[in-house]
C-alpha cells in the first residue's frame, strides 16, 4: 500500500463523509427535539437534487447557475417539509412512534412517485460550476476543487448549527423543546412553530445536500433509499440526537467504506451495517450520545 | 368466547380450497401469493399486534428462508418435505441470534436494531455470490414433486400451479392455525401482558425478555416458511426479498387489516395484494397509491379495516337499539 492510495482513499473517504454529515445532521436534528425518525429525509434530499437540475436547467445550463439553484433548491425543500409536518406530521405526534414511522414512509412513497412524474426517470445531470472547476495535485491523486469544496463545507455547517444551538435563543428553545415539550409549552412559548421551524430546517439541509451532489452523482430514482440508509447508519454510530455525534459518526462511517473497499472489496456494504449493529447492542445512544429517557 | 369459539381457521380454509377449480389461473396465482403474504403477515404480527413490539428487521427472517429453501432445492437438489422445514429452522436459529441482542432494547431503539440486522443479512445476500447468486439471485428454483397428487381424486385434473396453490393453502393454513393456538394460549396471554404494561408485567415475576426472545423466535421461524413458499412461487429467490422497503410493506398490510385483530393482517393481505395488482393495469404509480392509502389509515382507519368495520358495526347496533341512551 502506498502513500498516494492511502492519502486518495482518504480524501475519498473524508468527501463521503462531509457530505453524508450534511444529509444526516438534518435527520439527527429532527430526531433530537422531536422525537421523529424521519425516512422522508432521503426524499426531501432527492427533491433537493431534482429542483437544483430544475432550476439550472431554467437559468442556463453552464455558468455560475448553480449558486442560486442550490440555494433554491434548499429554500423549496424546506417549504416542502415546513408544509407537511404543519398539515400532516403535527397530528401524530402523541401517538405511537409506530405510526410516524409509517407516516414517514407513505412520504417516501409518495414524493418517490411524485419525483418520477415530474423528471421522468432517467438520468440527470448538472455540470460542476465553473469556479470549481478542475483539481490540484496531492501526493499523486487529483483532488477536484469541488471535493475540496464539499469537505469545507462540512465542517462549515456543522459549526454554524453547533454555534447556533448553543449560543442563541433560538438554539435554547430547541434544547428545551426536546428536554420538556409540555413545560415549554406552559412557559407560554410557541412550541408548535419551534418544531415546524426545526423540520424546516432539516429539509432545508437535505435540499441542500441533494443540489450540492449533482455535480458528483447523476440524479436518479432511487438516489433517496439508497441515501437514507447511509445517513442512518452514520446517525445510529454517533448518536441518534447527538449533532457533534453525528459529525463524527459520519467520519466513521466514510473512512470504513472507504478503507473497507480496500481491503474487502466484497464485505466494505457488510462492515458498515455491522459497524452500525455492534454500536447499538454496545451503546444503543450512540459512540457520542446520551440516553434518551 | 372459548366455549362456542367459530373455527374460523377451518372455515376460511374450507371456502378457498376450491378456488383452482371454480376460479381463472390468474386468481389461483393471486390466491398462492395472498395465501404466502398472509402467513408472513400474521408472523409479524406476534410481534407487532400481540406483543408490541416494532419490528422494521422482519423481513431479514422471510429472506432466510427463502434462501435456504432455494439453496437447498436448486443447489442440492434436496425434496421440498426437506427443504421447507429447514427454512423455518433456519430463521428461528437466526432469530436466537439476533433476537438475544434486539430484546435487550425498546421502542424506537429495538426497531433500529432489527432493521440493522435485516440490512446485515441483505449486504450478506446482496454480496455472497458464491452461495447466494448475488445480486442476481438464485433464478428457477424448482417446484416441489408434486406428482403424488395425480393419484387424488379432482386434484389430478390440476396443472402445477394448481396444486402449488392447494399445497401453500394447506400450509399456511396449518401454520395460521398454530399461530392462533399460540396467540390464545397462556404463552400468548403474557405476551399481551407484556404489550400492555411492560414494567408491570416485569413486576409480577415475568421473565419479559425472555418471553420476547421465545416469540421473536417463533414469529421468526414463521416468516421463514413464508419466505420459503414466496421464493417457490416467483420461480427464485433475489436480495431484493430482504431489503428494508419490504419489512414496511408487510408491516402496512398488517396494520391495513388491523393489528389488533388476530384476522387483521390477512385482511390487509388480501386487499393490498389485490389491490395491487388492479391499480397496476391502469397506472405505473402503484408505490404513490400504497402511500396515499397509507396515509389514509394513519389519519382515517388507525384501527385498520376490521378496526373500522368493528366501529361502525358498534355504530350501527346503537341507531337499532334506538336513542335510549342519547
Amino acid at each position: 500500500m502506498t502513500a498516494s492510495l492511502l492519502v486518495g482513499q482518504f480524501l475519498s473517504g473524508l468527501t463521503t463523509s462531509m457530505f453524508l454529515f450534511l444529509i444526516a445532521s438534518g435527520l439527527s436534528l429532527v430526531f433530537g427535539v422531536m422525537r421523529v425518525l424521519n425516512f422522508a429525509h432521503g426524499s426531501f434530499y432527492m427533491i433537493g437534487a431534482y429542483l437544483a437540475w430544475q432550476v439550472v436547467t431554467w437559468l442556463h445550463p453552464v455558468g455560475e447557475a448553480f449558486w442560486p439553484a442550490a440555494l433554491a433548491a434548499g429554500l423549496g425543500v424546506a417549504v416542502l417539509g415546513a408544509v407537511v409536518e404543519r398539515l400532516l406530521l403535527r397530528h401524530l405526534y402523541g401517538l405511537d412512534e409506530l405510526y410516524q414511522l409509517l407516516f414517514t414512509y407513505a412520504l417516501v412513497l409518495i414524493l418517490g412517485d411524485a419525483a418520477k412524474y415530474l423528471w421522468g426517470t432517467g438520468q440527470l445531470s448538472v455540470h460542476r460550476p465553473p469556479v470549481l472547476d478542475g483539481g490540484f495535485q496531492l501526493v499523486g491523486n487529483t483532488v477536484p476543487y469541488y471535493n475540496l469544496f464539499i469537505i469545507a463545507v462540512g465542517p462549515a455547517i456543522a459549526i454554524t448549527v453547533g454555534l447556533v444551538l448553543s449560543r442563541t435563543a433560538a438554539g435554547r428553545m430547541l434544547r428545551a423543546a426536546s428536554a420538556d415539550r409540555e413545560m415549554l409549552d406552559a412557559m407560554g412559548a410557541n412550541v408548535g412553530l419551534i418544531y415546524t421551524g426545526m423540520f424546516a430546517v432539516s429539509s432545508f439541509l437535505a435540499g441542500l445536500a441533494g443540489a450540492l451532489i449533482t455535480p458528483m452523482e447523476s440524479i436518479v430514482p432511487g438516489m433517496d433509499v439508497q441515501v437514507i440508509v447511509q445517513a442512518f447508519i452514520v446517525v445510529v454510530i454517533g448518536g441518534l440526537g447527538s449533532f457533534w455525534g453525528t459529525f463524527w459518526g459520519a467520519m466513521i462511517y466514510g473512512q470504513v467504506l472507504s478503507f473497507g473497499i480496500l481491503i474487502l472489496p466484497e464485505f466494505s456494504l457488510f462492515s458498515v451495517f455491522a459497524l452500525m449493529a455492534v454500536v447499538l447492542i454496545v451503546r444503543p445512544w450512540g459512540l457520542f450520545g446520551r440516553p434518551i429517557r | 368466547m372459548s366455549a362456542r369459539r367459530i373455527p374460523w381457521t377451518l372455515l376460511i380454509f374450507l371456502a378457498l380450497l376450491p378456488l383452482p377449480w371454480i376460479g381463472s389461473r390468474y386468481q389461483t396465482f393471486l390466491g398462492t401469493e395472498i395465501a404466502i403474504d398472509a402467513l408472513f403477515a400474521v408472523s409479524l404480527n406476534l410481534l407487532l399486534g400481540t406483543t408490541g413490539l416494532v419490528s422494521f428487521g422482519h423481513v431479514a427472517y422471510f429472506g432466510i428462508g427463502s434462501y435456504v429453501c432455494g439453496i437447498l432445492m436448486k443447489t442440492y437438489g434436496l425434496p421440498f418435505v426437506l427443504a421447507f422445514p429447514a427454512a423455518g429452522l433456519g430463521a428461528a436459529l437466526f432469530a436466537v441470534v439476533f433476537g438475544f441482542f434486539c430484546v435487550r432494547l425498546t421502542k424506537i431503539y429495538f426497531a433500529m436494531l432489527t432493521l440493522a440486522f435485516s440490512q446485515i443479512v441483505w449486504a450478506v445476500c446482496f454480496k455472497w455470490n458464491a452461495v447466494t447468486g448475488g445480486d442476481q439471485g438464485i433464478a428457477d428454483v424448482p417446484f416441489p414433486n408434486m406428482h403424488w397428487m395425480a393419484s387424488l381424486p379432482y386434484v389430478g385434473d390440476l396443472n402445477i400451479n394448481g396444486r402449488f396453490y392447494l399445497l401453500s393453502l394447506v400450509l399456511v393454513a396449518v401454520c395460521i392455525a398454530a399461530i392462533g393456538q399460540i396467540t390464545r394460549s397462556p404463552f400468548g396471554r403474557m405476551l399481551t401482558a407484556i404489550r400492555d404494561n411492560r414494567e408491570r408485567a416485569a413486576f409480577i415475576g415475568l421473565n419479559v425478555r425472555a418471553y420476547e426472545l421465545s416469540v421473536f423466535v417463533v414469529a421468526g421461524g414463521f416468516a421463514g416458511l413464508s419466505g420459503a413458499l414466496y421464493g417457490i412461487f416467483n420461480r427464485g429467490v433475489f436480495p431484493d426479498y430482504v431489503f428494508w422497503p419490504k419489512s414496511a410493506e408487510v408491516m402496512i398490510m398488517t396494520i391495513l387489516g388491523g393489528m389488533n385483530y388476530f384476522w387483521g393482517p390477512t385482511v390487509g393481505a388480501f386487499v393490498l395484494v389485490w389491490l395491487n395488482q388492479e391499480i397496476t393495469n391502469y397506472t405505473q404509480y402503484w408505490p404513490a397509491v400504497l402511500g396515499s392509502i397509507l396515509l389514509i389509515l394513519l389519519f382515517a382507519l388507525p384501527g385498520g379495516i376490521l378496526g373500522g368495520l368493528a366501529r361502525g358495526g358498534a355504530a350501527l347496533r346503537r341507531l337499532l337499539a334506538g336513542r335510549g341512551d342519547a
